[in-house]
Parts: C-alpha cells; structure tokens; sequence
C-alpha cells in the first residue's frame, strides 16, 4: 500500500475553485426528486443541478438522504416523484446499467466487488462489452497507471488492502468513460496520503470536464476539494453554498441544523494509575485467508488514559479486539488484565474482572437483531452482579430498569418501549450497545469504531463518555479508523498495520502525517525492530 | 474381469457426476438446493414410465429432464420469489419427489424397462481395453463428459459464468452492478433440476433398467455432498464421483469374496474413501475459500 504515497504532495485547486459556478454548463439538473420507505420520507422534494468539471459536495448527516439520492441517479433505485434531466435531456434511469450507459459512475460506500473474483473480472462486470479478458486486462493495466492508481490485474481482490480495492472501483469507472462520477465516502478507508493521491485524481477528472458527485463527513476534506456543496437534513435540501468560503464548523452547524457540541478532555494532564490491561508479544496466525495475523503486538493500558489505536480497516484491528476480548483464544501470557494472564480465558471471565467490550459490528455482533434491549443487556451482563440473573432465571423488572436507564442517559431514541435491537437506526444503536458497557463504569473499557457511522450529535455524545470513564479512573482502550476522533480523545496512540502496531505515543508528539506514515506501513518496520 | 469393474465404475458414477455437476451451477450462483434425491427420483419414475409408454428411450430422457426442471422450478419460485427457507424448502422438495415418484411408479414396479442402446463411437470403440470400457457406452456417459467440460468452460472462461460466479458470490454487488439476480439464480436453478432429472433417467433407463421405489437410495445427497467437499470446482467432482463409483463396485466385489470384515464396515469404506481423498485434496484452504460461494444459501431481497 506504501507504493506513490511519498511523491504525491497537496492538490492543486485554487485555480478551479475561483472559477464562476455560472459558468460551467449543466450537465444534470435533478427536480422535484421524492424518495418515501414506508413512513420514512428519505427525499422530500430534492432540486440538484451538477456542472460539467465540478466537484460537487454533497453533506448531511446520517439519515439525510445523502445515499437515497446518489442510488436515484445510479438507478437502483426508483423515484416516487420528481424529473431528472440529463445534458438538457429528460430522463428515467431504470437501473445501473442505464446510468452507466448515459455516462453515470459510481464508487461506493461499501465497496461493490467481488472478494472471490480477480481485479479484471470485477472490473467486466461492470462493463457492457468487456471484449476478451486479455485486451481488457491490458486496457486495466494502462489506465490505472496513467492515473497514478496502478492495478495488477490478475489479482484476487480478498488479497487486497482496502486503498487498492478503492483504486479498483475508480478505475472500472474511469473505463466507462463517465462524464459524472459518484463518490460515497471516498476516503473514509484511506491513509491521509491515499487520500491525497485522490484528491489529484478527482482534481484531474474535473479539469478534463468530468463533474464529481462527492459525499463525505470529512469538512476538511470538502472545503479543500470541492467547488460547491449541497446540504442535506431530513431529506431536504437546506442550503447551497461555496465550502472553500465556510468553515468546517459552520458547515457542520448547516448539517444538524444547530451548533455541534464539542468534545472537552478536562483539565490537565490525564492522572494515569497503574496498569490495567498488557498486551505481550501478543501473536495470532491469521484465521482465514481473508484475515490478517498479529504479530508481536505489545501495549500497556493504564487506569484514567484513553489509548487509541488507529490504521485503515483491514489490517488486524478485529482480530486485536478479539484477542483482547476473549473471543479469539491466545496463549495466556499474550494478554493480562490487572496482571493477571487470561489469554485463555473466556469473555464472561474477562468481564468479571470488571472488563468490558464493545465490538465494530453492531447489529449481529454487539446486539442479537431479533431480541428486545433488555435481553440484549442479558446478553452481556449477566453474571457481572446486576442481579440479572438469579437461580438461573433471567429478571426481566431488572433488566426493564438497566434498559430504562441505558436509555436516558445515553438518549437512545425508540418508538416503543424495549424495541428489538434490528428496529433501531444505526445511531441509536450504537449509543445503546456503548451505553450498556459504560453503564457498567467498567474498569477497562475496550471499543472498536466507537463512533462508526454515527451522526456528529451522537459521535460527540459517546466521546465525551469515552473521555468522562477515563477521566473517572478507568482505562479506555478505542480502536478506531477516524483520525479526528482519535486525535479528539486520545491521550496516546499507537498504529496499527498488517497486524504491526507502532509504541503508543504520546497524542501531543503525534502529527496526522506521522500517523498516516505509520498506517501506510510504518508501523511494520517499528514493530519488527522492536 | 478388470474391464468389467471398470465398467460397472463407470454407470455406478455417472448418475453421481450428472447430479453433482448440476447442483455445482446452482451452488455456484449462491442458492443451496438439498432437493437433489427428490428431483433426481422423480426424473426416474417418468423417465421409466415415458420410456416405457412410448417405447423411445431418447423421450423417456427428455420427459425426466422435464420433470426435474419443473420440480426445481417448484423450488426456485419458492425460495427466490417468496424467500422461503432454501434449507427447508429443498428438504421439502426431497420429500415430496419420493412420495410423488412412489405414487406414479406404482404402476411400473415389475415392468421390464427399457434399456438405453450401447453407442459405439468409429474406430476408437475397437481399440483393445480402452475401447469397450470407454468408447462402447450409451450416449449418457458421454453426455456427462460433455456437460462438465461445458461447465468447466462456461463457468470460468465466458461471461455468463463469471456473473454466475460474481452473483453466488456477493448479490448486493452483483445487484448494485444491475444485474438481475433472480434471474441468474432462477436459470441456475433450472440447469441444476434438468441435472438432476437427467441423473434419475441414467438410473431407471441405464444404470438398472427398471423401476423400483426409493432407488435412488440417497444418491442425490452424495452428490450434493461431492459438490462441497470438491470445493465448488467441476474437474474435482469427476475425481470424486469416478471414486465413490470405483470404491462402492470394489466393495461389491470384495463382499462377494467373503473377507472376514463387518460387510457394513465394508458399505461405509465408499463414503470414507472418497470423504479422505476430497479432503486431502481440498488442504489448500485458501483455494477452498476464493472457490466458496459466499453468499451460498443466503436470501436475496433487492431494496428497490
């Protein structure tokens, strides 16, 4: 992954972003588009015109609409109402075929490829005449190096890092010849310097006419890059404006519609106590072929500190908070919890050592998706002494109470009492499965992507909890893909790659250049001389 | 005497390969159809019973097709249109096929069957030892050397296989792309049926030219289980069905020598040996996987 990471520096784009928005011809005007799922108006009435050469931002929080209106341009999916026009043209986009027919492409959020299939044979798939394998692994070759995205296209794509199975979705769009590409989250699996090379790319893309329909989180990343942005809340359009002229905060309160509450780490130097959690030489042989190994990972937790640990998805994270969380057994000196070996231990002996663990996927992992919360609470907290459980039956009144609790302080949201856990949005339900380990004040805390897909107001909510535990005497270990959230919590952090992590540093030393050297690789050499 | 096992190998296998070929597409598009035995007996009760009312063997054949086509579309409409279980709805459809084909073969038990013609292919059927074991059979055998080298190709080396595969083994993508799902999996499903019935036909018309109840006597279920333990690759289910076939004709023989072993010890060393070689060929864990339909069993709703 570390290849072209070094001689790309920042894009260029003061010239374009100056340039009159008036000025660029249209290339789709959208009107009047309305998107309903049952109750749920996903797009109310959404009028978007995209320019020819534009880079076009496209903000909201979770739940605003943003993909639900991609999916009508792309044609998977069908709008209840509304036009959209094409190059001047009225047109009905049936289905992705049509899209990309008319020149529309897209690279997704959660990636669209085939794990088991080789980088060209995703690539013909997405193609209406392929044409021989040869030629076109030919073509892939040519392409993806022109555009500084260089592929090999016999590769099998479960083999590939997440930055190079992004590359694979640009470049099968870029074969299509697109006049309008569609970016869902583009960069939120890359390293800071993949990101850049991005940025190039796109840059290009719109001097050579190309418009960019591009959704993302990342303020930073919008007001460097993009031309002009488009403001989704509650699947309408509130406002329009230039981002290069805004702040990331005043883009930010346009989203939720009111002030994002920051998140403080209170006074002072962090009062560190003594160590919680150890992590020795801590080795595991990778599961399946599509896992990555541990090798030699070392950490101290101490009590009152959040430690981080960043790194592109993908290169050992699930397999680390398994190990540490009793899922996947190791030998028992790999892992101590007060100094104590349990490496072999079970994740109800881990808990009862007032441990606590909050995994990455929510909703089959963290929480049964057809049980109600407060047996979802059971589930976890069952011989923790909450009196959950006495004589081997569940009390129901007791676990109503924790639930009720939960609930209040977290602000869990739900249209019923004691809804099942699959009946809660992606939000909620994240604040209710990190709710119910904090609830406990447990004394190590270990959660993977606290914050993963969660809206700012609820991000903010769980970070200020995260630093509250710690602050409280607890240690809080996060393992987590979002660097400002990392360098917003974190009083050290370390990084993790190809299951390699770095010595956790101080958060103060780090640099996000630093951090983005040691995901793309960096943390490999450190950990193999350590 | 070796050319006679030989023989017996190969009408003990093909009805396997047959089978095992067809669920292979099927699998391979990410549906899990354990209606086999009950698709591949119902190919046998009306391919005797067509065979036997109009004298042709070939319609006899082609009815048993038919038939397993139309129980698998049975099954592709319950599964893929209403989302039924796959697991339930196949089991179901085993059930259904033996009660059904006992109730139409009633009439056939003890009827003398007609048997498929020999053909003997120019030249190449007289060469000593290779020519009457492999070049004197009835068109079936061939038919399913052509079949898995038609797989085999299709599935690897022409689009249609690559969406097959591109389906099983992630659909959202595949639907993302634009790519009807259903209807590659229905088309599967239809090829695996017609497999299937054809396999049923090789018995009632080949194998044992007559008709007897339950004869497929669990043949379907090792063909579906050839097809995992070849991990999804149609040359290994040959391997694996030419072996099941060439242990249980020894076995046969070997009972008939009177050896001082258990002869139940002696019924199970087919499923042993063939459950070894396939494992020990399928080591390569990594192959396994990337050959593994993903999304294999799994209901396919599209959000639109």
């Amino acid at each position: 992954m570390g290849d072209n990471v070094a001689e790309t520096g920042s894009p260029d784009h003061d010239g374009n972003a100056s340039t009159h928005r008036s000025d660029r011809e249209t290339l789709l005007n959208a009107s009047g588009l309305t998107k309903r799922f049952g109750d749920i108006l996903a797009n109310d009435n959404v009028d978007l015109v995209l320019n020819k050469g534009e880079i076009h931002a496209l903000l909201g929080e979770n739940g605003a609409g943003k993909s639900t209106l991609v999916k009508m341009f792309y044609g998977s999916l069908d709008p209840d109402a509304g036009e959209i026009s094409w190059n001047g043209r009225k047109v009905s986009i049936n289905n992705p075929a049509a899209a990309r027919e008319l020149g529309i492409g897209m690279v997704f959020q959660h990636f669209s490829l085939f794990e088991a299939l080789t980088v060209v044979e995703n690539i013909a798939l997405a193609l209406p005449n392929p044409g021989k394998m040869q030629d076109l692994a030919k073509r892939v070759e040519t392409v993806s190096r022109d555009y500084g995205l260089p592929l090999s296209p016999g590769d099998i794509v479960a083999d590939l890092p997440v930055g190079i199975r992004q590359r694979i979705e640009i470049v099968r769009c870029l074969l299509q010849e697109p006049q309008l590409i569609i970016m869902d989250e583009p960069t939120s699996v890359l390293t800071p310097q993949e990101a850049d090379q991005l940025f190039v790319t796109l840059q290009r893309l719109a001097n050579e006419g190309c418009a960019v329909l591009y959704i993302s989180h990342r303020l930073e990343e919008v007001k460097r890059i993009c031309h002009h942005a488009t403001i989704l809340r509650h699947g309408k359009v509130v406002r329009e404006c230039d981002p290069t002229k805004e702040t990331a905060a005043s883009l930010a309160s346009m989203m939720v519609g009111a002030d994002v509450a920051s998140v403080s780490s209170g006074e002072g130097e962090a009062q560190v106590g003594q160590t919680r959690l150890t992590l020795q030489k801590l080795n595991a042989a990778a599961a399946t072929p599509f896992a990555t190994a541990l090798n030699g990972v070392s950490l101290d937790l101490k009590a009152g500190e959040v430690v981080a640990i960043a790194g592109v998805a993908g290169n050992g994270q699930g397999e680390l908070f398994d190990a540490i969380s009793g899922e996947m057994r190791v030998s028992p000196d790999m892992v101590l919890l007060d100094g104590t070996p349990c490496g072999n231990k079970s994740i109800t002996w881990r808990r009862k050592q007032n441990a606590a663990f909050v995994p990455e996927e929510r909703l089959g992992h963290g929480a049964v998706p057809g049980m109600k919360l407060s047996q979802n609470i059971v589930l976890t907290r069952h011989s923790t002494g909450d009196r959950l459980v006495g004589g081997g039956f569940v009390s129901n009144a007791e676990a109503g109470n924790l639930e009720q609790r939960i609930k209040k302080a977290f602000d869990v949201r739900m249209s019923h009492d004691d809804p099942e856990a699959r009946s809660l949005s992606g939000g909620n339900l994240q604040k209710f499965v990190v709710g119910r380990e904090l609830d406990r004040e447990p004394g190590i805390l270990v959660v993977n992507q606290p914050t993963w897909g969660v809206d700012a107001g609820a991000a903010a909510l769980i970070r200020q909890a995260l630093i509250d535990l710690a602050r409280s005497g607890s240690a809080v270990l996060v393992i987590s893909q979002d660097l400002d959230e990392i360098f917003e919590i974190a009083d050290r952090i370390a990084v993790i790659s190809r299951g390699f992590l770095s010595a956790a540093e101080p958060a103060a030393q780090m640099t996000r250049e630093r951090v983005g050297l040691l995901m793309a690789g960096g943390a490999e050499t450190q950990g193999e001389v350590a | 005497m070796f050319e006679a096992v030989l023989l017996t190998v190969i009408t003990a296998a093909t009805p396997l390969l047959i089978a095992a070929v067809g669920e292979l597409v099927v699998e391979r598009s990410g549906v899990l159809n354990l209606g086999v035995e009950g698709m591949m007996i119902m190919g046998a009760v009306i391919g005797f019973a067509v065979a036997n009312q109009t004298g042709s063997g070939s319609l006899g054949v082609i009815a048993a097709i038919a038939a397993g086509m139309a129980m698998s579309a049975l099954f592709a409409v319950l599964v893929l249109f209403l989302v039924a279980n796959q697991v339930a709805t196949g089991l179901a459809l085993t059930i259904l096929g033996i009660g059904l084909s006992g109730m139409i073969g009633e009439a056939f038990i003890g009827v003398p069957g007609l048997d498929l013609p020999q053909l003997y292919i120019p030249v190449l059927s007289e060469l000593p030892f290779f020519g009457p074991v492999f070049f004197q059979q009835d068109a079936l055998v061939y038919l399913s050397f052509v079949l898995v080298a038609v797989v085999a190709y299709g599935l690897f080396r022409t689009r249609i296989g690559l969406v097959l595969r591109a389906v099983g083994d992630n659909h959202g993508s595949a639907h993302a792309l634009g790519y009807s799902v259903v209807r590659v999996r229905f088309a599967a499903i239809l090829f695996g049926g017609a497999c299937a019935g054809l396999a049923g036909a090789y018995l009632s018309l080949a194998y044992t030219p007559q008709w007897v109840e339950n004869m497929t006597a669990g043949r379907g279920w090792i063909a579906l289980a050839l097809v995992v333990f070849a991990s999804w690759l149609p040359l290994r289910v040959v391997i694996g069905a030419y072996l099941f076939g060439a242990v249980s004709v020894l076995n046969l023989h070997a009972q008939a020598l009177e050896f001082d072993i258990p002869s139940q010890l002696l019924s199970s060393l087919p499923y042993l040996a063939t459950i070894l070689v396939l494992v020990l060929i399928s080591a390569n864990r990594r192959l396994t996987l990337v050959n593994t339909p993903a999304c294999l069993g799994k209901p396919f709703v599209p959000d639109r």
